[in-house]
């Protein structure tokens, strides 16, 4: 494991980024991890097909917390289209760790939660790769 | 030092077990995750290799000598278990596949058939899934009430409302030793204030029986259940100790080859007890496992598995609350007590610290509700960390998981 990608981790886990509501938002949108107790709830605010603004809480292991606040820095200014399009891959290569198979589900929370409001949103039906 | 005393030293003990000195990676396993499984020693391995390479035939079936031979192996290990567990008899011995088909067994066989519709099934908020989900599978077939008796802040049983909980209830299903307090409830007690109001008693005895001497006779309850793999013995072999008159007037529970005496086209007579619950080819060569599990826990004796298991948890008891900001879940008295310990380490979330123990230091902790979500949310927690301790586990252990702890703290900032 490479250390510096672990403390990166750490570091959105202690000091999350864009945490919090949008009293606005025109996504909301929450989904947990039963098994471990991992909680996502993400806002968004869309403004012509493009995430104008993204917020999100939660509560639960490093990996998950970590795992939503590094996808909402990058997902502001992405259009809904390209959102859809992120996969399983970019969210290990964001994360760039290794993780087991459990941890897996911790690190696709945020993932699952973003996606299932956007499609939602354009009226879509999400299909679940996993 | 004599050989009895050499035997009975966890040091000596772990050659036995080849998994622990078998390397993964740089460092020895740190095994504390007994209460899920235990780790099978070199003679319960042989015995299940010599008998597929020796003995191996159907039970109950062959007129040839090796299935004779087969049978008696089978059987032997009834009996075997049956004064091991002090049954009044091998006839109360049912074998299961683990401690949820045997509370399984007891629901649809026993509850469903025997407690009147509107009935009351008791169990305690400490309990695992496998004493719970049953009676709820059943309960709606029947109209059961299931109520729940409470458990106090330091991790007992609230036993001050008993008498109405007991009262009219027709079955009482109690852990005799919860998998994440610790606590060993008193189960022989509870079986007399129970048996007073008519009610029959099932005691999970999955965390008790393999870590002390448990006597069915002594308890006086009805039913009985533990799992052979969380006592040295292979997965896929555990025991239903049941009051033979019961198993008597019980139907079957799964319906197949063995389990009957004769079968027409319309209609079956059942086999006698214990086989008419033993339905199908059985798991031969894991009975034979647990049969050498048996013997090896028989010969290091169970007073001093509980002895060592008490001294283990004493050290972790002590280490573990000197640590900062660790909140150790359950009752502070050992002798109160089973050989584990579940807690909370400040805001580390358990399944980011039993990741990182695995990863830093090769130590395998449980993390998350242990299968009982109930007791969690009382406790008004998702999820802790368990350390559970076994026969081959050693001081060193306990100081490593302590050490393991402090690092965890100051690499999480916690
Ligand atoms: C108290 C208790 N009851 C029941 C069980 C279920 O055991 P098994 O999965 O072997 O059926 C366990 C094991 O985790 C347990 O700890």
């Amino acid at each position: 494991m490479a250390s510096q990608e672990l403390e990166n981790i750490l570091d959105h886990y202690r000091n999350p980024r864009n945490y919090g509501e949008l009293a606005d938002a025109d996504i909301r949108v929450k989904d947990s991890n039963p098994l471990c107790g991992d909680v996502v709830e993400m806002h968004i605010k869309v403004r012509d097909g493009v995430v104008e603004d993204i917020r999100f809480k939660g509560k639960g292991c490093a990996i998950s917390q970590a795992s939503a606040s590094m996808l909402t820095e990058r997902v502001r200014g992405k259009r809904l289209e390209e959102v859809k399009d992120i996969d399983r891959q970019y969210i290990l290569n964001m994360l760039g760790i290794e993780l087991s198979p459990v941890r897996l589900k911790c690190a696709l929370l945020s993932l699952k939660v973003l996606k299932t409001g956007v499609y939602t949103y354009l009226g879509e039906k999400l299909k679940l790769e996993d | 030092m004599s050989q009895e005393a050499a035997s009975k030293s966890p040091y000596r003990i772990r050659e036995d077990f080849p998994i622990l000195s078998a390397r993964r990676g740089s460092k020895p396993l740190v095994y504390l995750d007994n209460a899920a499984t235990s780790q099978k020693p070199r003679q319960v391995l042989q015995a299940m290799e010599k008998y597929y390479a020796e003995l191996n035939a159907n039970v109950h079936r062959g007129v040839y000598d090796l299935s004779i031979e087969a049978t008696e192996r089978y059987e032997s290990v009834r009996r075997l278990v049956a004064g091991f567990i002090d049954a009044h008899s091998w006839r109360e011995v049912v074998f299961t596949r683990n401690t949820t088909e045997a509370i399984n067994l007891v629901a649809y066989s026993y509850a469903l058939g025997k407690i009147k519709r509107g009935g009351k099934i008791v169990f305690t908020e400490m309990e695992h899934h496998s004493n719970i989900v049953p009676w709820q599978l059943i309960s709606g077939l029947k109209d059961l009430k299931l109520e729940a008796i409470p458990i106090t802040a330091d991790g007992y049983l609230d036993l001050s409302q008993i008498d109405r909980f007991l009262k009219d209830a027709d079955l009482l299903a109690i852990v005799h030793a919860s998998n994440v307090l610790g606590t060993i409830n008193p189960v022989k007690k509870l079986t007399k204030t129970a048996k007073e109001y008519g009610a029959a008693v099932l005691v999970d005895a999955a965390q008790s029986v393999p870590h002390m001497p448990v006597s069915f006779k002594e308890i006086g309850c009805d039913f009985l259940a533990f799992s052979g793999h969380k006592m040295l013995g292979p997965m896929g072999v555990g025991c239903l100790i049941a009051r033979e008159e019961l198993l008597e007037s019980m139907d079957p529970f799964m319906g197949g080859g063995e389990m009957i005496r004769e079968v027409t086209l319309s209609s079956s007579k059942w086999n006698e007890v214990p086989w008419k619950f033993e339905a199908g080819t059985p798991s031969v060569g894991d009975v034979v496992g647990l049969g050498a599990a048996v013997e090896y826990l028989k010969r290091i004796g169970l007073d001093w598995v509980r002895r060592h298991e008490e001294e283990l948890t004493e050290t972790a008891l002590q280490e573990l609350s000197e640590i900062p900001h660790l909140r150790i879940i359950g009752p502070e008295s050992v002798k109160d007590r089973c050989g584990l310990v579940s807690f909370i380490l400040a805001d580390i979330h358990p399944h980011d610290l039993a990741d990182y123990l695995d990863k830093t230091f090769n130590i395998a902790v449980r993390a998350g509700h242990h299968c009982a979500m109930p007791l969690h949310a009382k406790l008004g927690l998702t999820a802790t960390t368990r350390a559970s301790f076994y026969i081959y586990n050693t001081r060193e252990e306990i100081h490593m998981l302590a050490e393991g702890l402090r690092q965890a703290l100051k690499y999480f900032k916690a």
